[in-house]
């Protein structure tokens, strides 16, 4: 064990990370053709194999796919045989790891794998996003998911905290990466609006892809990984649906759940946010008490790759990645899911003292 | 590699969705163009009225009368708009407080154009002419400078009250079946039957889905399977099925063609339903521009032996 | 450091009708939810967290409905998880909450699994139809009938069997207000004489489609020690998945299920099921399921099953009762199936059964599976705290 936790948890750490570029379309490829490659690496990256995992969990929805049970034949790449200790959840996978991790603590298993996907171009995101709203009072009016986010946005320039040039220099430097894996770097024409006033270049690609990650506890970690990514607190939280009773300009979750996951006991040196579009990175940046001392997705984050489903996981494997590679000592990584950043997932990650 | 395949794919169903108490009342209020909201335990009027406060999560009952009148809090201009949405040419959306209102309620703004929105702007409903009892009795908003509404409380009564809605949802896709099953499909044109297998275990899998579920591998030697098979198990099927223009009764089956490892499905024709057995010999009966075999006919060969097949049942 | 045990403190459910036309999808979970907060004897406040589990999202047409539940079970400024595992889901959840506890995440957690399957078509929802596959021929019990056919060939059962468990469901559903069938007037000839749909399942031997939510309590040693009444004990839990379709899979004995009841057993010290086990709750959607999963889970002998059933052994007042709730023969909102037979099998264990208690029942397995036979969930409750 690393360091003695206060609540008397078990240490676990991310010890590996795997995701296939984001494309715009992968038609070629079935989930499962798309997912397999994925698996292999991440198996590969600590020399275990499907038999040797302790839980397996996986993130996905049917909604992208048009089909009901999708992710059950996303399960013949991992090769369940003989059978596995598996679970499913239908959000982002980040939550998936959240169950794997509280697996991990009870003892039940030493590792566990943790993936997830979504295939976006089979369908009209825009439009199938819509379809996780209030069924009743707003659903039937369809508002696509860049309209709420543009009044999310409206909301903050109203409220003087952002401004159209300023979410243009989140969108620039977003892109300005060197994420290989990534759907959108370089310079990006900052566009059109598609909802005023959002402009094509504040708004995430849509593309296709895949994340996995191992998790392992105590000394497992050790041995799978010269530098593990303890998790030092993981927590989420959720809103109220509504976004008329939110105040759209702050993000209560994501600061509760920052703060049950200890972020604002010590600087964080890296942080890599779950923000599909410009202006929910000032959202979070505030609510998350992120100053300019913290670097801010140096992967890029959503707005330079967000498969759907698997976005929120990659943040928590880009940040553990750059603890592998020893680029950053603590972390903070976040996920979302649901209109206008309703539900926010935070997590803590150290490597040991260098 | 032969062309990957893909189709649309269209999902679409009228969902029938049930009310409850606080939503109905409010959605037959639009009907008569009387706009419901509901008080919570503080003191706060929630508009659109939900029936679980989002605080304290009391269930919340009580229905108060707001105005059709209400104030901006947020906009975002819509120039493209899309199916379904409440208007056609470009429009607001826009978050609004109503008058009576603590909390704002999503709708459609009509305004020339993004030049005449502003938060805090005044604006009225424009109700439907046609109004059933939905939130699309709410044609849209549109701007208004005239005085606020009165506020008086409601109880929520109304004459043959809307109890549920009917929610037609259609989504288009683009259903792309992989590599593996495009060059299944490709060859079942040619009426072939083409499985993958696993480069580990050796199995044969029909039809290939692009990976070995047990060793969780790629598969890609193509193993031509058939035509002929073992009827492992079966049912006959009495109850006709809606989307299926097949006369009952009649077999359904699973089939383990000769190679394959797994079964598949198929009806069996050709034999009476009641003589069909476990283990029973058959092959494939192709109908022109099919693109599966129409049904599977005994091919007069002895039935296989319990356990020759006994492993794939 | 050991696990936390964890207690089913609190158990509520709704009425299971074939359609609940008088409440949204969130009136429909709050009953359940709020039944489950009434039997425990605590408000929304004392919830930490809420686990939620139902099956496809297109059966209401709502994706990640739990977006907009979330204010109808009391989970703003909470932590709110969505599990999926197909038919399994009802059980799966309660695992997945019960870990929270068990790992000292959380004191006390809500559990729910719901379907509203009014909503839409659950055959609709099942069989979208998908470009270039073949269509499924039989409609859903034309996917459960061959296997039945496999099982009574492997084992000599006599066709009678599964009319038997048919009228034992039916007949215990009486005794459970909760129950959706209830039907007054049935008998075992009406049961063998109802029609052939997919022979060589009969009309009488299939499950209805129903409208209706379950939900739990969870909580650790301390919360159990304030409850109101006993609390039931997890003594073991367990969740084991195959793929759908493989080269081998034994439909009518899936390893994953044998595995996942070994796992069970092993966690809660039982050493023969059949003797150390006092009642089953199962997860039967076609009668003949019963002979077969008590095969599968260690009950009976392979090919011996029906054997249990047919001597009475199954009844309500039988050595080994099963499915004392009617089971999913009498009830069966898909997603809130598997944690309805878990919260019977808590049930039971507490003494809070009703007319359907199985008396002095002490450890009782809850049993869920979904998809092609291939997930499986499960746990054991106990009147006792585990052991160490």
């Amino acid at each position: 064990m690393t360091s003695e936790d206060v609540s008397g948890l078990r240490d676990v750490a991310v010890v590996a990370f795997a995701q296939s570029d984001t494309l715009r379309t992968t038609e070629e490829q079935s989930e499962v053709e798309m997912l397999m490659p994925v698996l292999h690496d991440v198996l590969g990256q600590t020399g275990l194999r499907t038999a040797d995992i302790g839980f397996t969990c996986s993130g996905s929805c049917d909604y992208l796919a048009g089909r009901a049970f999708s992710f059950t034949l996303a399960l013949d790449g991992v090769g369940a045989w003989p059978p596995l200790s598996e679970s499913h959840v239908e959000t982002d996978g980040a939550w998936a790891l959240y169950e794997a991790w509280t697996k991990l603590l009870t003892g039940d298993a030493d590792t566990a794998l943790v993936y997830s996907y979504g295939k976006s171009s089979p369908g009209s995101l825009r439009d199938v996003l819509t379809r996780q709203l209030d069924p009743y009072y707003v659903a039937p009016l369809w508002p696509d998911s860049v309209a709420l986010a543009a009044l999310q946005a409206q909301a903050l320039i109203d409220a003087g905290e952002t401004d159209e040039p300023a979410l243009a220099g989140i969108a620039a430097r977003s892109r300005e990466i060197a994420n290989p894996r990534a759907q959108l770097r370089g310079s990006v024409p900052h566009g059109d609006y598609v909802v005023r006033p959002l402009r094509t270049g504040d708004c995430p690609p849509i593309g296709d892809g895949a994340a996995a990650v191992i998790l392992a506890a105590g000394d497992r970690a050790r041995e799978l990984c010269s530098r593990p990514a303890w998790i030092r607190g993981i927590d989420h939280r959720i809103e109220a649906h509504s976004l008329g009773v939110r105040d759209l300009t702050d993000s209560p979750s994501a600061r509760l759940a920052a703060e049950r996951a200890g972020a604002f006991e010590r600087p964080l040196d890296t942080a890599e946010l779950h923000a599909p579009f410009t202006a929910q990175e000032v959202v979070l940046r505030k609510a998350l008490r992120l100053d300019d001392s913290v670097r801010i997705n140096p992967s890029g984050g959503a707005l330079a790759a967000n498969p759907m489903m698997a976005a929120g996981l990659a943040r928590i494997g880009e940040a553990a990645a750059r603890i592998h590679r020893g680029e950053s000592d603590r972390a903070l990584a976040h996920a979302t899911s649901g209109p206008c950043l309703q539900q926010n997932l935070v997590a803590v990650l150290e490597g040991d003292p260098r | 590699m032969p062309e990957v395949l893909k189709a649309p794919l269209v999902v679409e169903f009228p969902f029938t969705r049930s009310l409850g108490p606080v939503q109905s009342a409010f959605l037959t209020g639009l009907r008569e163009r009387v706009v419901l909201g509901v008080k919570t335990g503080d003191g706060r009027t929630l508009v659109p009225p939900v029936e679980y406060d989002p605080v304290t999560a009391e269930e919340i009952r009580d229905l108060v009368h707001v105005g059709s009148t209400g104030t901006v809090t947020t906009w975002a201009w819509n120039p493209e708009p899309r199916r379904g949405q409440p208007l056609t040419a470009p429009f607001a959306w826009a978050l609004v407080r109503l008058d009576g209102a603590d909390t704002a309620l999503l709708h459609a703004l009509d305004a020339p154009g993004p030049d005449a929105v502003h938060t805090g702007m005044r604006v009225r409903i424009r109700w439907a002419e046609k109004r059933s009892g939905a939130i699309t009795d709410i044609a849209c908003f549109e701007p208004y400078d005239g005085d606020d509404a009165e506020v008086t409380v409601h109880a929520g009564e109304f004459q043959d009250p809307v109890i549920g809605i009917v929610a037609p949802a259609r989504l288009d896709y683009t259903y792309s079946p992989g590599r593996a099953q495009s060059a299944y499909i490709h060859a079942l044109s040619d009426r072939r039957t083409v499985g993958e297998r696993c480069p580990s275990c050796r199995k044969v899998y029909v039809p290939p889905r692009g990976a070995c579920p047990t060793c969780g591998v790629a598969t890609a030697e193509q193993v031509e399977v058939g035509p002929r098979g073992t009827v492992t198990t079966y049912c006959i099927v009495n109850i006709k099925a809606k989307n299926l223009d097949i006369e009952v009764p009649y077999v359904y089956a699973h089939i383990a063609l000769d190679g394959a490892d797994l079964t598949l499905h198929g009806r069996i024709g050709g034999i009476p339903y009641g003589q069909v057995r476990m283990g029973l010999r058959v092959e494939p009966v192709w109908t022109e521009g099919g693109r599966y075999p129409d049904h599977y006919r005994p091919t007069g060969e002895p039935d296989a032996d319990y356990d020759t097949y006994r492993e794939l049942l | 450091m050991s696990k936390e045990p964890v207690a089913v403190v609190g158990i509520g459910q709704t009425k299971h009708v074939a359609a609940r036309r008088d409440v949204s999808i969130a009136g429909l979970v709050r009953e359940a939810a709020q039944r489950a907060l009434d039997d425990a004897e605590l408000t929304w406040a004392d919830i930490d967290a809420v686990v939620i589990g139902k099956a496809p999202d297109f059966f209401e047409g709502v994706m990640m409905p739990e977006l907009y539940l979330a204010d109808a079970l009391g989970a703003v400024g909470k932590p709110m998880l969505r599990v999926h595992t197909a038919g399994s889901v009802g059980g799966s959840t309660a695992l997945v909450a019960a870990n929270l506890v068990a790992a000292r995440v959380h004191g006390t957690v809500l559990t729910l699994a719901f379907e509203k399957q009014s909503e839409s078509n659950a055959m609709w929802g099942l069989s979208l139809p998908i470009p270039f596959q073949q269509p499924l021929l039989a409609g859903a019990g034309g996917f459960f009938a061959p296997h039945v056919r496999a099982y009574m060939r492997r084992s000599g059962a006599p066709d009678t069997v599964g009319s038997l468990v048919a009228y034992k469901d039916r007949r215990n559903a009486l005794k459970n207000a909760y129950a959706h069938l209830h039907e007054h007037d049935l008998t075992l000839a009406k049961v063998q004489a109802s029609p052939m749909l997919w022979d060589p399942i009969r009309y009488s031997e299939t499950c209805p489609s129903s409208d209706g939510a379950c939900a739990m309590v969870l909580t650790d040693r301390a919360g159990a020690a304030r409850a109101p009444r006993p609390p039931a004990w997890m003594l073991g839990g367990a969740m084991r998945s195959e793929p759908t379709l493989f080269a081998g899979k034994d439909f009518v004995s899936p390893r994953a299920g044998k595995d996942c009841a070994a796992d069970v057993y092993r966690q809660a010290g039982i050493a023969d099921p059949r003797r150390d086990i006092d009642a089953v709750e199962m997860y039967v959607p076609f009668s003949w399921y019963e002979p077969m999963w008590l095969e599968n889970l260690g009950f009976a002998d392979e090919g011996e099953g029906w054997k249990l059933t047919e001597s009475g052994v199954t009844e309500l007042d039988g050595d080994l009762p099963v499915n004392m709730s009617g089971g999913v023969l009498s009830t069966n909102p898909i997603g809130a199936s598997g944690m309805i037979r878990f919260a019977e099998a808590a049930l039971q264990v507490r003494g809070q059964a009703g007319d359907h208690q199985v008396d002095g029942a002490r450890r009782v397995l809850g049993h869920a599976y979904g998809g092609g036979s291939q997930f499986f969930s499960m746990w054991l409750v106990g009147s006792e705290p585990p052991a160490s």
